[in-house]
């Protein structure tokens, strides 16, 4: 199929960015995404114009890499898929379809569609652990969990913490994010000695990067590639709650 | 073949302990030395990678007092491709009372891999793995649970008890993050500083000791050198050497080849797995394979046309024109044959010209007996999550049609050489996890590599380097050191050569040629002829490669293509190696099949006399130099592996 490109070009973080139009013929329906914009790349190299900078790594959906908003939307248009899972049967001949990166305060551009999600390291080291130094552990067994609560631990555990949260809210909160990982190691009995400090560290550095505030608006939800839903955030504002109330 | 290497003197693991194989790990941590906590402060260690392997070990390095510093190439820690781990860990609990126990997982380890790995080195794997699991369990790693709130279990390949402990299919993802959690935990410490986007270049050896690393800053571009007391390598396998396979797109073999061309050992590079149960190939477009669960084949029968060239949909293909050619070739094990044997059987018919799907290079692997004997209900339960990813890659619908799939380069059981204490033959070089070659021998059991990455990192590393570190802090090396200067610009120069060099191919045409050679001749199947032809059309690709390879822009910026071309410039060196490897170990054994060496059944014959040994090459240009570390079993006799 012949597609249309307008993308995202940006040669660094202080330079002025553009979309920039490309036409790509003889695109396969069964490449993924990524690799359409391999071809693409392969095409720019071949003419002697620099290639379009993309974060990628697994390709299978779990490593977090890949974050390209398409058509507006934060791994395109197919529910519950990361950009590296969307395939090109998703498109039909003579589309047009735009590319852009992750666009939020918190995640400056690096070069095109290449953006700086350090900051989300940073919450974790806030407070996003348990503290067990290697070796101190007791048996597997001497602690058991409900299996109810290591399902949902799990659940909200599946972040792959790609950012897609923050991309798709109008605030440029990363609120989804971080209450995933409150959810979690709050929801299992090891996580409960630091659950005050935790979400209390976490908050004060996810403000501190630039993130915006939560307004209840669920577009984190409905971007999120692993389907982590808006409860975690009901969650994260009640121990937080609890928390600055105790630190009063 | 002594045209391709020579013999170098016998290599020995100093560090192996001796008596009763149940005390040695215990012997060793009491004979190395230690490093008194107020002196640890003193000693820098940089750890390269932030795997299972680099993490656990940069974490639990921070928490002792080190001062490390850890580096990955990804943009975050959490991104390594450990991350990717489906299946499972596993550990020697007994939870099941099934008997199991630290024995029989050193036992089934050994045994699974061929009699090609040290038994030292794995009954020390085999009684920390219990370890592991608790320190998961206490860090709020979501492993599956029971009803009752303990641990749940489930039973892999190559066992007959169930000690494999998960969480769902992300079982990978879980435990890295554990580990991720415990290192971001440090850098807030101040122990531990990252360094996000920055790449390894080169091993700086300073009077015969690894010093330091040069990386480069892929953002910037600009070139650093780091100068710490030990250096530790966590960097994972090479298995994109192949181009297409399982790992990750970054993954590389440049730290280590970077190591080797400094002079450590490169041991066993041909023992190389291939998973039988990927998505295949569907054109030329494509850029990895993708792994489906093993335990599809417990239900899914495969099969392909009796005629060469069928091209009917597979539901117009009667029953008695299919071949369900596992069943018919092993009746004993059908469709549960090992992963060696059940990938050879399907490259079997696809050379043949009897494979299904875009190119001849698939089977079918048919749920329509499962659906009909257990209703579609039932099968969507056990693998929903697997059909649907299938799904989404193919745009098939498994249940209506049969899933094709094909064998895919997986995982790597040789790398860099490396002690008891896991040191490489240059002092103050360690290396860890994939990386290194120790534990599993010619072939990896299921849910092994998760362990093996943990047990280095968490548990052996840290107790082993402080015998080492004992001797520090050493001299401090200024950046006009000859040895870093030297370094230094070799790394410049490599990188001015490619952006530099006036050619029209990219980088990409090149590995995917580089990996098209690999897969047809260092694969699945190795023959005498095969591996000579591979070794020269890989010095002629490389030549070319040098001769035309295009890397567009500036060094001065973020570059992926300059990037690669570092990775694929030593992958070709990486290959050659593999073949020459994989043509002198004439015999079979494990992953390493060579169509000389088998059965008459087709299993891999392995030749104790002659190849019971580690090979630990030395990199002498292309004639490099074979050392033999002998292989001695004194507690589990090698037999011949046989599912009949």
């Amino acid at each position: 199929m012949k597609l249309r490109l307008r993308i995202w070009r940006q040669p660094g973080a202080d330079a002025k960015g553009k979309m920039v139009s490309y036409v790509i013929d003889g695109v396969s329906e069964d490449a993924s995404f990524l690799e359409m914009l391999d071809v693409l790349n392969e095409r720019l190299i071949a003419d002697g114009e620099d290639p379009v900078a993309f974060d990628h790594d697994c390709r299978e959906g779990i490593c977090g890499a890949c974050s390209l908003v398409i058509d507006g939307q934060p791994h395109g248009p197919q529910a519950a898929t990361t950009t590296c899972q969307l395939h090109m049967r998703k498109y039909k001949d003579g589309d047009t379809i735009d590319i852009e990166p992750w666009r939020a305060g918190a995640f400056p551009v690096v070069k095109d569609l290449v953006v700086d999600r350090s900051a989300f390291d940073r919450i974790i080291a806030a407070g996003g652990y348990i503290s067990a130094p290697t070796g101190t552990a007791p048996d597997a067994h001497s602690v058991p969990v409900p299996k109810a609560d290591a399902d949902a631990a799990f659940a909200a555990a599946a972040c792959i913490g790609c950012g897609a949260c923050v991309a798709a809210c109008p605030n440029g909160s990363g609120m989804l994010f971080m209450a995933a990982k409150v959810a979690h190691l709050g929801l299992m009995p090891q996580g409960q000695p630091e659950r005050h400090t935790r979400v209390l560290g976490m908050v004060a550095e996810h403000d501190a990067a630039g993130f915006g505030g939560c307004t209840n608006t669920g577009e984190c939800a409905a971007a999120c590639p692993k389907e982590i839903g808006l409860d975690v955030i009901g969650q994260l504002n009640r121990d937080f709650r609890k928390a600055a109330a105790r630190a009063a | 073949m002594s045209e391709y290497y020579t013999d170098g003197d016998p290599v020995a693991d100093t560090k192996a302990p001796t008596g009763p194989i149940n005390e040695r790990w215990e012997r060793r941590r009491f004979t190395g030395r230690l490093v008194n906590p107020s002196n640890r402060r003193k000693l820098r260690v940089i750890v390269v990678g932030t795997g299972l392997a680099g993490a656990s070990a940069a974490a639990t390095l921070g928490e002792l007092g080190y001062r490390v510093s850890n580096y990955c190439f990804q943009d975050s820690p959490r991104r390594a491709h450990s991350i990717a781990a489906q299946g499972g860990i596993n550990a020697a609990k007994n939870y099941r009372n099934d008997g199991d126990s630290v024995y029989r997982l050193f036992y089934d380890t050994v045994k699974g891999g061929d009699f090609r790995s040290r038994e030292s080195n794995v009954h020390r794997l085999a009684e920390i793995s219990t370890e592991i699991i608790d320190q998961c369990v206490a860090q709020g790693v979501p492993f599956a649970r029971e009803y009752g709130g303990l641990l749940d279990n489930r039973s892999f390949g190559g066992a007959q008890v169930s000690r494999t402990f998960y969480a769902r299919g992300q079982t990978g993802q879980q435990l890295l993050l554990g580990a991720y959690q415990a290192l971001e935990r440090q850098v807030a410490a101040g122990t531990v500083e990252l360094h996000t986007r920055h790449e390894m270049l080169e091993l700086v050896v300073v009077d015969g000791r690894a010093r330091g690393i040069i990386v480069r800053d892929l953002v910037t571009g600009e070139v650093t050198t780091e100068i710490a007391d030990a250096v530790v390598l966590a960097t994972g396998g090479y298995g994109n050497v192949f181009f297409l396979s399982t790992n990750a797109k970054g993954c590389n073999v440049t730290a280590s080849w970077r190591a080797h061309r400094q002079g450590a050992y490169f041991a066993n590079p041909c023992y190389t797995q291939i998973h039988p149960t990927c998505i295949p190939q569907s054109g030329d477009h494509q850029s990895k394979l993708t792994l489906m669960s093993e335990s599809l084949r417990n239900d899914g029968r495969v099969w392909v046309p009796k005629e060469r060239g069928d091209d009917r949909a597979p539901a117009d293909i009667p029953e008695d024109e299919r071949d369900y050619y596992l069943e018919r070739r092993y009746p004993a094990f059908g469709n549960l044959v090992p992963r060696d044997i059940a990938s050879r059987a399907a490259k079997a018919v696809c050379d043949e010209g009897r494979g299904v799907g875009p190119g001849g290079l698939g089977v079918y692997l048919d749920f329509a007996d499962a659906i009909g004997r257990l209703g579609k209900d039932a099968v969507e339960a056990k693998y929903g999550n697997l059909f649907q990813m299938y799904e989404r890659i193919t745009g098939e619908n498994p249940y209506e049609r049969p899933m094709r799939i094909y064998p895919a380069v997986h995982y790597t059981m040789g790398g860099l050489w490396v002690d008891y204490d896991l040191q490489s033959n240059i002092p103050g070089l360690f290396v860890a996890g994939e990386a290194n070659f120790s534990d599993h021998g010619a072939n990896r059991l299921g849910a092994s590599a998760l362990m093996q990455g943990l047990s280095d990192g968490y548990f052996v590393l840290p107790n082993t380097i402080s015998d080492y570190l004992a001797d520090g802090p050493f001299a401090a090396v200024d950046d006009d050191h000859e040895a870093v200067a030297a370094a230094k610009a070799a790394v410049n120069d490599r990188i001015a050569f490619f952006l530099g060099n006036d050619g029209d191919r990219s980088v990409d045409s090149f590995h995917r040629e580089l990996g098209g050679i690999m897969w047809e001749y260092c694969g699945m199947e190795r023959t005498d002829e095969g591996l000579r032809k591979a070794i020269g059309l890989i010095r002629d690709l490389k030549a070319e490669f040098y001769k035309r390879v295009k890397v567009p822009a500036t060094g001065a910026e973020l570059n992926q293509q300059l990037e690669k071309a570092g990775r694929v410039a030593d992958f070709f060196e990486l290959g050659e190696l593999m073949c020459i490897d994989a043509l002198h170990r004439t015999e079979s054994c494990g992953g390493h099949f060579r169509a000389e060496s088998q059965t008459e059944d087709g299993e891999a014959k392995r030749d104790d006399e002659h190849f019971s040994y580690v090979a630990a090459w030395e990199f002498a240009g292309e004639e490099p130099v074979l050392h033999r570390e002998a292989l001695e079993f004194e507690y589990v006799k090698p037999t011949q592996r046989s599912y009949k």
